[in-house]
């Protein structure tokens, strides 16, 4: 999915809107910063002290002081050691925290945002930005930034260190630094390129196993199995070109780094020699020399490498930072927020009881991603304890009227109210207690079936939640199993069957003892005998309770108060059983569909 | 039994490396080469400070004698550009050839088990969860992958440095060779001893990683749920109690790793100290030259890196053996049987079942079932959920073969046929069908490459997809699946149906293909169907008896026996479990009123 982004251009804005979520570790990563440059020091120190050893006791010829110099070598590198350590310490805190501070802020925000964003993002998008984005944006935080540091520190502290000694040696590696640096930058941008290209084909194998896997059954029926793989290598193929070419590309760069410090090093042999035959200089400088000039380059390597990744971190920002800004569509106001709370800190003390009234007073609607105006001034009274039946064909329209209850989605004009006042006075949270939703596709979490059904009311004794699954036949799907209740369903329930899951979620909206209810094709994976039995049960269970119901199957509906019927996204008639049929309109000609085929037999 | 387990996974290895044989054998050359042209670099430093900068004519070769100091140094500075540039050349093969090993061999394992996968049988598809099998492809071979091409490889490389450093050491002096070699075992002992300790742990992490991932999983596509039930304060402490548990998690672990950092740096710390100062007392001493000295010094740090990576290697090469088993899990698993014989049966001929029944993993799902059907009929089957009727479509199609009795086509036993053919004479639209990450036109055209757009269009149209399609702003260029637009179950099921209409092939199964289209739809395909089916023989399966009561006989499903079988009408008039459910839903009744 990722694969094919374009090369986003860098800019800080991105970053800015991160600062805030960062900048909680920004203590310790100013020490991180400090403990780099301290250890950049030892570093570039550790080399002359041991060029001091050939000079101060192997050339002079004696080992006078050298108890002195080994303690002052242990000092050294004791130093050194405790400022990995603290290095090492600091950055993984950065890492961590950043990291579990970033995934916090996206989640909190995912909780707050519209349904109308999960209707155009899918689960696998949202979930790589709070996993992946955000862990790779705190490593390159905590590891790369403090370590660019430190290369930089290291490379201009040698570069001082030499001229102060020995201006014309130095001056041997400096005249080298342009043409590895232009050589770096070269090469580098060429590697990022081929490495896009590698995983961008690295997807398509794995979208390739997918189809391959999730679709054998498919492709076994209609036999076409050959082509399949056929089609599969062609895709390993193109996979491993592309990671060939980028092996290439690499082989020449990593080598041609090395061969400029060997050629450093034996340009300053050469120089060197001569200084030292001609007395300027001495053999444990030069050797110290000759340890920078192999090492030199490396270290531009690994810095140019380290600034391409945090360059390449500019898409998993914007990304991130894209999630944590988003503002919901549907909002709760200043005041209602103040009176009501948030949906993490509610104030259920100042919340009033729900009748279950509903109003739709002149409301129109257009979904956000555009397109025609699906509700123009519609209003219906529904008074508490009613049933509205919603019924049409296959696609958008059904639902609209069930997000605007719900207020997953705000009406474009007129008002929806809940027991006479503006659904927008309340908060979401107050009115999204009192409704009891099931699903066509029912969405069950990990756990057992009893803490499923739990979740429709946390309080709930375990004989209320027994109860409930009896009232809807889940208590079946319970003793099918071989610990009932307790049985784990399986992450997202996935081992059950649709219809089971779909009595399991009807079990968990009756326990939340709704005043609004709502049914969205609630039972189309059951059987009809099921069905019926199902039916008779809520219809006890739920007096009193006001209900939307959504069905393809025109039989469970017949005795609702009002019924909508759509075509084509509008509501195009609304009436009872009795005088839609009279009507001979859409409705009737929907209810008499099925009879036609056996006329005709 | 062990032994061959082992066996199984080298010959695994051996296999698929053989493509790779001939790059692989270049880079390890070129892999010895560096090390060997690095060794060199560094005697070629210690001959220039010995026999030029201090003097020691002694270790001058012969041609050089009588040089004079300054021409001396231009050799030996040349000597060691060379020296540079060859090793150039033999990175580059390294850093080329290696890259290229490694893809071959993936690519071939890759194939294998994508060919393999395919050709397995239906019931092992329908036993092992997807996830699971995408998992072992994707994640086991990279595992696979790292391990020959990472871990052999460096384990192989640092063995060579060791040697050939260690003979080189033992010639220049024995004595510091000595010193500085004996921090390798202690330093290798206590990596490994480390990883394998933490090793556990960091399961441990990954678990936690597993779980925090899972929550927002679950959250994200529960967020109906969680909404309409007000949830999100508790999925919020949900999230944050398993985030916090994976960050203390890590941040224990990496306090760990770090003190394991500091011992091994303070290790080599020790072990540069120790060769500075016996290398020191020696040279001054006159045991050793300074050339020597600063080689050894040279060589000492040389040695550090590969032999604190040892330990991590030698860990972690252990754990291939899980990822191996997992493949072999899918290699070793047997293929479907595909006997390619030439008997082809007439496949517009009768289908018969007869005495049919079938089993599986001990539990009856068809019990002495027996029908048939004539060629260019249309039979329609009723059962509720587990009745088996979706069984019927599978042994049609041979991807189960039945336990007893047997199934013929034109007097033919489908064990008989050609596999292949017979899979391209029946055509099966699925409940859940499967949508290829492609256009609606190559979907729709998956099985008849060679069909033109007016043949997909009319396929479209026959399967009442036209309109959904002139929805699509790329209308029939419009990608779907797993990378695409996502269609809904009733655009699913309509994009399979035109898919199969396209084949032409003489048989089509329709296994609940209409449940999610609503009831309008739904007809107006069944009108469509039979003309656009021409000669075919259809077999419709579904629990909606709309979609059945048209066809020639009907056969009621309970437990796996047929309960009843007529038409429509016969079987109406039988009351039995077909005019109940037609009651249920409607459909007799509304016979009465309208028909009044």
């Amino acid at each position: 999915m990722e694969a094919d982004q374009k090369r986003a251009s860098f800019s800080l804005g991105p970053w800015k809107r991160l600062v805030p979520v960062v900048k909680r570790q920004h203590r310790v990563f100013l020490l991180a910063v400090a403990v780099n440059i301290a250890l950049a020091v030892t570093d570039f120190y550790m080399p002359l002290l041991q060029s001091e050893a050939v000079d101060a006791f192997i050339l002079a010829g004696t080992l006078e002081g050298l108890g002195l110099y080994a303690l002052k070598y242990a000092v050294v590198a004791a130093i050194s050691l405790i400022l990995l350590r603290l290095y090492f310490k600091f950055c993984m805190e950065i890492e961590m925290k950043d990291g579990r501070d970033l995934k916090e802020a996206c989640f909190v925000n995912l909780q707050r945002l519209s349904i109308d964003y999960y209707n155009v993002t899918s689960a696998g998008h949202s979930l790589s930005r709070v996993m992946s984005d955000t862990d790779r944006i705190a490593s390159q935080i905590a590891w790369n930034l403090p370590e660019i540091v430190w290369e930089l520190a290291y490379v201009l502290g040698v570069f001082g260190v030499m001229a102060s000694i020995s201006l014309p040696l130095a001056m041997t590696l400096i005249v080298l630094t342009p043409p590895v640096a232009f050589l770096t930058v070269f090469f580098q941008r060429k590697l990022i390129e081929l490495n896009r290209q590698v995983r961008a084909q690295h997807s398509k194998i794995t979208a390739g196993y997918n189809e391959g896997i999730m679709g054998a059954k498919t492709s076994k029926t209609m036999a076409l199995e050959d082509r399949l793989s056929g089609e599969f290598m062609e895709t390993t193929a193109r996979a491993a070109r592309a990671g060939i070419a980028h092996g290439r590309m690499r082989a020449i760069y990593v080598p041609l780094v090395v061969l400029c410090g060997m050629l450093a090093a034996s340009a300053t042999l050469l120089r060197g020699g001569r200084m030292v035959l001609g007395g300027e200089l001495t053999l444990g400088v030069l050797s110290a020399f000759m340890t920078y000039a192999l090492g030199l380059f490396d270290i531009f390597r690994m810095m140019a490498r380290r600034i391409s990744l945090v360059i390449s971190l500019q898409a998993n920002v914007e990304r991130v930072a894209d999630l944590i800004d988003r503002q919901p569509t549907v909002r709760d106001s200043a005041e209602v927020e103040a009176k009501y709370g948030d949906c993490f800190e509610p104030k259920r003390e100042n919340w009033e009881d729900m009748r279950g009234e509903v109003d739709f007073d002149d409301v129109s609607f257009t979904y956000p991603d555009g397109g025609e105006e699906v509700l123009s001034h519609f209003s219906l009274h529904v008074p508490a304890g009613a049933t509205v039946a919603i019924v049409g064909e296959t696609g958008a329209g059904k639902s609209t009227l069930v997000n605007l209850v719900c207020r997953f989605f705000e009406p474009t004009g007129g008002r929806v109210l809940i027991d006479g006042r503006d659904a927008r006075e309340r908060s979401q949270l107050w009115l999204h207690s009192h409704i009891g939703y099931v699903l066509q596709s029912p969405h069950l979490f990990s756990g057992t079936i009893r803490e499923n059904i739990r979740y429709g009311r946390p309080e709930a004794t375990d004989e209320e939640i027994e109860e409930a699954a009896r009232a809807v036949r889940a208590d079946r799907v319970a003793a099918k199993l071989e610990k009932g209740y307790e049985t784990d369903v399986g992450e997202c329930g996935d081992r059950l069957s649709t219809g089971e899951k779909q009595l399991i979620s009807f079990a968990r909206a009756i326990l939340a003892k709704p005043k609004i209810f709502v049914l969205d094709e609630a039972t189309s994976s059951v059987d009809t005998q099921t069905e019926r039995l199902i039916q008779h049960a809520t219809q006890t269970l739920m007096r009193g309770t006001t209900s939307f119901v959504i069905a393809h199957r025109l039989s469970t509906i017949r005795e609702a108060d009002t019924i909508l019927v759509i075509d084509h996204g509008k509501i195009v008639e609304q009436g009872t059983h009795e005088s839609l049929l009279a009507k001979k309109g859409v409705y009737y000609a929907l209810y008499t569909t099925q009879l036609r085929g056996q006329e005709k037999a | 039994m062990k032994k061959e387990k082992i066996n199984q996974k080298a010959r695994l290895l051996a296999r698929h490396l053989r493509p790779a044989a001939p790059a692989f054998a270049l880079g390890i050359a070129a892999s010895m080469a560096v090390t060997l042209l690095n060794m060199a670099f560094l005697q070629i430093v210690r001959f220039t400070v010995d026999a030029v900068l201090m003097g020691d004519v002694s270790s001058l070769p012969q041609a050089a004698e009588g040089m004079a100091p300054d021409r001396l140094l231009t050799v030996a500075c040349l000597l060691a550009v060379l020296v540079a540039a060859l090793q150039f050349v033999a990175g580059y093969l390294q850093d080329s050839s290696l890259p290229k090993a490694s893809e071959r061999f993936v690519k071939s394992l890759r194939d294998a088990l994508y060919t393999h996968i395919q050709h397995l049988p239906f019931s092992w598809h329908a036993k092992n969860p997807t996830g699971d099998i995408i998992q072992r492809c994707t994640s086991d071979v990279e595992k696979v992958r790292t391990f020959i091409m990472d871990q052999v490889l460096e384990l192989m490389s640092t063995v060579f440095l060791i040697v050939v450093y260690m003979i080189v050491m033992f010639t220049m002096n024995v004595k510091i060779s000595l010193v500085a070699l004996a921090f390798v075992p202690a330093v290798v002992l206590y990596s490994v001893a480390y990883y394998r300790r933490i090793a556990s742990r960091f399961t441990e992490v990954d678990e936690a990683e597993g779980a925090l991932s899972t929550a927002v999983q679950e959250n994200l596509t529960g967020v109906r749920v969680v909404r309409a039930f007000g949830r999100e304060r508790d999925e919020l402490a949900k999230f944050r109690e398993k985030n916090d548990h994976y960050t203390n998690l890590w941040l224990e672990l990496g306090s760990t790793m770090s003190t394991f950092w500091t011992m091994g740096d303070l290790m080599s710390v020790l072990q540069i100290l120790s060769v500075i100062l016996l290398g020191v007392s020696m040279c001054v001493g006159g045991e050793i030259t300074v050339g020597t000295y600063l080689a050894f010094i040279g060589y000492t740090r040389q040695l550090n890196w590969p032999v604190r990576g040892l330990g991590r290697i030698v860990s972690e090469m252990s754990k291939v053996g899980v990822s191996l088993d997992r493949l072999l899990y899918i290699l070793e698993s047997k293929e479907e049987e595909r006997p390619r014989t030439v008997l082809r049966a007439d496949m517009h001929g009768e289908i018969r079942f007869e005495n049919v029944s079938f089993a599986y993993e001990e539990k009856p799902v068809l019990r002495d079932v027996s029908f048939c059907v004539p060629g260019g009929g249309t039979l329609g089957i009723l059962g509720e959920t587990g009745s088996g009727k979706s069984t019927v479509a599978l042994l049609l199609s041979r991807l189960y073969d039945p336990t007893q009795g047997r199934v013929t086509i034109g007097g033919v036993d489908l064990r008989e046929m050609d596999q292949q053919a017979l899979r391209r004479g029946v055509g099966v639209v699925l409940q859940e069908p499967f949508l290829f990450s492609r256009t609606l036109e190559e979907n729709i055209a998956i099985a008849r490459p060679d069909a033109t757009h007016e043949d997909v269009e009319r396929a479209a149209r026959d399967a009442c997809l036209s309109q959904a399609v002139s929805e699509f702003k790329e209308g029939y260029g419009t990608v779907v699946g797993e990378r695409g637009v996502t269609l809904s179950g009733g655009q699913k099921q309509r994009v399979a149906i035109a898919r199969t209409l396209l084949t032409g092939a003489p048989i089509m199964v329709f296994d609940d293909a209409l449940s999610a289209v609503d009831a309008r739809t739904d007809e107006a395909i069944r009108e469509r169907l039979r003309e656009a089916a021409g000669d075919a023989t259809l077999i419709l399966i579904a629990h909606r008896v709309s979609t059945l009561m048209g066809a020639d006989q009907i056969i009621v499903l309970e437990d796996g026996r047929i309960a009843e079988r007529g038409t429509h009408e016969e079987l109406m008039a039988q009351g039995g479990i077909y005019a109940r459910v037609a009651a249920i839903q409607g459909i007799g009744e509304e016979a009465a009123a309208c028909g009044s």
